[in-house]
């Protein structure tokens, strides 16, 4: 066993999980985004409903996200969490808000505006705090040794609060082509114009961010535009201009899924784009995957477990989005 | 004054797991609860367990929905304020928290919304099923968490190196020394607070006269369910306490008041311990009882406080009065399982205004045990965090300044004083209601379309209306 090289398997099951937090936290953050810009109060009960049995689920890859940060990379979770103290306060508090909207919101009928607010706000902070910690993520951290050293307010820069409203736009977007899936008639019509506008946000936003990222770091300009490094990352933005022409041509047309892999497929390109920048590092600047690495015998342990659960929760969550598949039935009962 | 990011931090932590931990102590049982009513009707087909079930789900969805996202604020705590603690132990404490996170979150957050959404959509088998899996997600859950503590407050089976904890055996780190007990201790604690709750909620019911066979059914099954565990709560109570004499006598200690250790030690009843001065002032002590109680032998020997350097020992006053609170609470439910049984058998139980009114208000017994529980164990266990081994003030994270950690403490109290007591009225408003029959009330105008969310107003005020 210790032999064995558990390292690469560990980096390909936390990336797994990151993606998968932010793929389908993602579109459910961006549904509650969302939520108050519908035309009334029955399209506001659809849009929730849509995702009312599978939000818990969702966010509970979050958990399994910064837990296996502290399990694969124990030192870059004590850099990286209280370097970013303000912005996980602010989206826990958030996440607080907008996941009890989903109980308090009809159960509390006096407060019920301040629970759709808090539904709607809550999705957007916590939206927005992800995507600052993914900012000053990029732009690195102040390290001394082992620990951070900075202040707790170096995460918010100009960059850092750019690249949260890029998140946002892009998490609205995942969320305008969820409920294409889910919706029908004209409230499908009111998420495709929705839609539209998240794309472009978003385009905007991945444009930006893919030109102010190598202008922050020399080190991820080499990498990108260096010959032949150039040649060979091409195709990176050529599909993701590819995808953004598939997605405006899907909201346009008629496609139900057509939109929401196309988001999912931005989502996936962009990770990439990061993964590029900042390989082989999980410490910008300071700590590499594996010096950053756990133990082989905590790697090997958690493993053994993990190989066997993961697929088991794979199975019973598309299990449980089969259950509740296609539009969002008006004959299903609570209870 | 200058701000201690360390005792800010402290206290941050204290009040969002002390806030958190009520959720989990009521929902463990309740989803035990809930499976078994499932089952109940499944095998009888008697309307009453459905009903019971229907309620108590209702009741259910808004604890877990508390209880997750207040849940989610924990393992962020070790990252954000306790980072130094993190880096020392993350290789071995961290595939504690992932097993909780694999074997028991996703299938909680699953099964819970087949549970919740799903009885149309899926077989009454699989939805019995769900109601297990549920069931058994809370108590993985449990299982995981308290053996992460355990291993903090009785470390076994790591080898230090360069200041880093590491694993050197795992069935010895996640079965450390005081799990059984604290596991079994805690668990069985958690069953009786929910049991407690059930027993109120049908006192209310029977009193009230509406749904009378829901509310007889709650009051008895409650009543029969405590008469075993609360007495084994207090024999489960017992054995832990042994083992913190073995493994942390200066936690012991400080819950006896015992500053002077020696052979044939009192038994401080009731006085005031005096850290500075090192003595129980205003105290009433039975001589030779301690060592009785704790060694099985009159003269039996026992460490003191004063055993032990004055900076590796707990605030011993708070340790002091929490036990007495928790045993004090022991005692309380004990009274009231032995009148209900005596009604009980004199078939007096449903015609009793006075004791169904006691009923009401000892709902909140075992969420009060729990509260001083905890309190005495982890405030017990300091000033350390990894016990004799890493301390608390060495845990914190580097970073932080005290304004920082004010500021996030401060928020997250405003924060919790506001989804607490909305949460916990809007429970009272279900009970309010009470079990029988709110599902036939139609919220809105006949031919329009029920949905989920829509579905749930059917329950709320609206559908009241």
């Amino acid at each position: 066993m210790q032999s064995l090289d558990l390292l690469p398997m560990w980096v390909t099951i936390l990336a797994l999980g990151v993606f998968f937090y932010v793929a389908l936290d993602g579109f459910d953050l961006g549904v509650g985004m969302l939520y108050n810009f519908a035309p009334d109060r029955d399209a506001r009960n659809l849009v929730m409903n849509s995702i009312a049995p599978i939000w818990d689920g969702n966010e509970t890859w979050l958990i399994l996200g910064s837990v296996g940060l502290l399990a694969a990379f124990p030192v870059a979770f004590a850099i990286i969490i209280p370097a970013v103290y303000f912005p996980i306060l602010l989206m826990l508090l958030a996440l607080i808000f907008r996941g009890l909207a989903f109980e308090f919101r009809y159960r509390d009928a006096e407060h019920r505006t301040f629970w759709d607010h808090g539904f709607a706000a809550g999705s957007a902070v916590a939206a927005f705090a992800q995507g600052v910690v993914l900012g000053a993520f990029i732009q690195g951290f102040h390290v001394q040794g082992r620990e951070f050293v900075g202040s707790s307010f170096d995460c918010f820069t100009l960059f850092s609060i750019f690249t949260g409203i890029a998140l946002m736009f892009g998490y609205a977007l995942l969320g305008s082509g969820w409920l294409i899936i889910k919706l029908e008639g004209a409230l499908q019509d009111w998420a495709r114009a929705l839609g539209r506008r998240c794309l472009i946000g978003t385009v905007i936003g991945i444009g930006v961010v893919s030109l102010w990222t190598p202008y922050v770091d020399a080190h991820i300009a080499a990498r990108w535009f260096s010959w032949p490094n150039f040649a060979y990352l091409a195709p990176v933005p050529l599909i993701t201009a590819a995808l953004i022409l598939y997605a405006w041509r899907s909201l346009n047309g008629r496609s139900d899924y057509g939109p929401f892999f196309a988001a999912l497929g931005l989502f996936v390109m962009s990770y990439i784009g990061i993964a590029i920048s900042l390989w082989p590092m999980i410490v910008p600047g300071h700590f590499t995957l594996r010096e950053a690495a756990s133990s082989p015998s905590t790697q090997a342990f958690l493993l053994i477990g993990t190989l066997f659960l993961l697929p088991v929760i794979l199975v019973y969550t598309a299990w449980s989005y089969w259950v509740f598949r296609g539009k969002v039935r008006s004959d299903i009962g609570y209870h | 004054m200058q701000l201690d990011p360390e005792f800010l931090s402290r206290l941050q932590f204290a009040w969002v797991v002390g806030w958190h931990i009520l959720l989990p102590a009521f929902t463990i049982g309740l989803a035990s609860y809930i499976a078994f009513l499932e089952g109940a009707y499944a095998l009888t087909k008697r309307p009453v367990f459905l009903n019971l079930s229907q309620f108590w789900l209702r009741i259910f969805a808004i604890s877990f929905g508390m209880g997750v996202v207040t849940g989610i604020v924990m393992p962020f705590q070790f990252g954000t304020n306790w980072s130094r603690f993190s880096d020392a132990a993350g290789n071995v404490i961290s595939p504690l928290l992932a097993y909780e996170g694999l074997t028991a979150f996703f299938l909680e957050a699953t099964f819970l919304g087949v549970l919740l959404f799903g009885r149309k959509l899926v077989p009454p088998s699989m939805h019995f099923l769900a109601a297990i899996l549920v069931a058994g997600g809370t108590l993985s859950s449990a299982f995981w968490i308290l053996a992460t503590n355990s291993w903090m407050q009785t470390p076994v089976g790591f080898e230090v190196v360069d200041g880093r904890y590491f694993p050197k055996d795992w069935f010895e780190i996640v079965f450390s020394p005081s799990l059984p007990f604290r596991f079994a201790h805690t668990v069985n604690g958690f069953y009786v607070t929910t049991a407690f709750v059930v027993l109120g909620v049908g006192a209310y019911t029977v009193r009230r006269g509406q749904a009378l066979a829901e509310g007889r059914m709650m009051l008895r099954l409650a009543l029969w369910f405590l008469m075993i565990f609360v007495p084994l709560q207090i024999v489960l109570g017992d054995a832990q306490g042994l083992n913190t004499l073995e493994h942390q006598p200066a936690k012991l200690a400080a819950i006896e008041g015992l500053w002077d250790g020696g052979k044939g030690v009192a038994a401080s009843i009731i006085g005031w311990p005096d850290q500075a001065a090192e003595r129980n002032l205003d105290e009433i002590a039975i001589p030779k009882l301690g060592s009785l109680y704790l060694t099985h032998s009159w003269d039996g020997a026992v460490k003191g406080l004063k055993d032990f350097p004055a900076d590796q020992r707990p605030p011993v006053a708070i340790v002091y009065f929490a036990f007495r609170i928790m045993v004090g609470v022991g005692l309380a439910m004990l009274g009231m399982v032995a009148l209900g049984l005596f009604l009980l058998a004199r078939r007096e139980l449903d015609r009793a205004q006075w004791y169904l009114r006691l009923c009401e208000f000892t709902i909140c017994l075992g969420f009060i045990a729990v509260i001083a529980g905890w309190t005495t164990t982890e405030v017990g266990r300091q000033p350390w965090t990894i016990y004799g081994l890493m301390r608390t003030a060495d845990s914190v994270s580097p970073s932080l300044t005290g304004g920082n950690v004010l500021l996030s403490l401060l928020l997250y109290i405003a924060v919790y004083l506001v989804i607490f007591p909305v949460g916990i009225s809007i429970m009272v408003g279900i009970v309010r209601r009470g079990p029988a029959g709110s599902e036939e009330v139609s919220p809105i105008g006949s031919g329009h379309p029920k949905s989920p969310i829509e579905a749930l107003a059917a329950t709320g005020p609206e559908g009241a209306r």
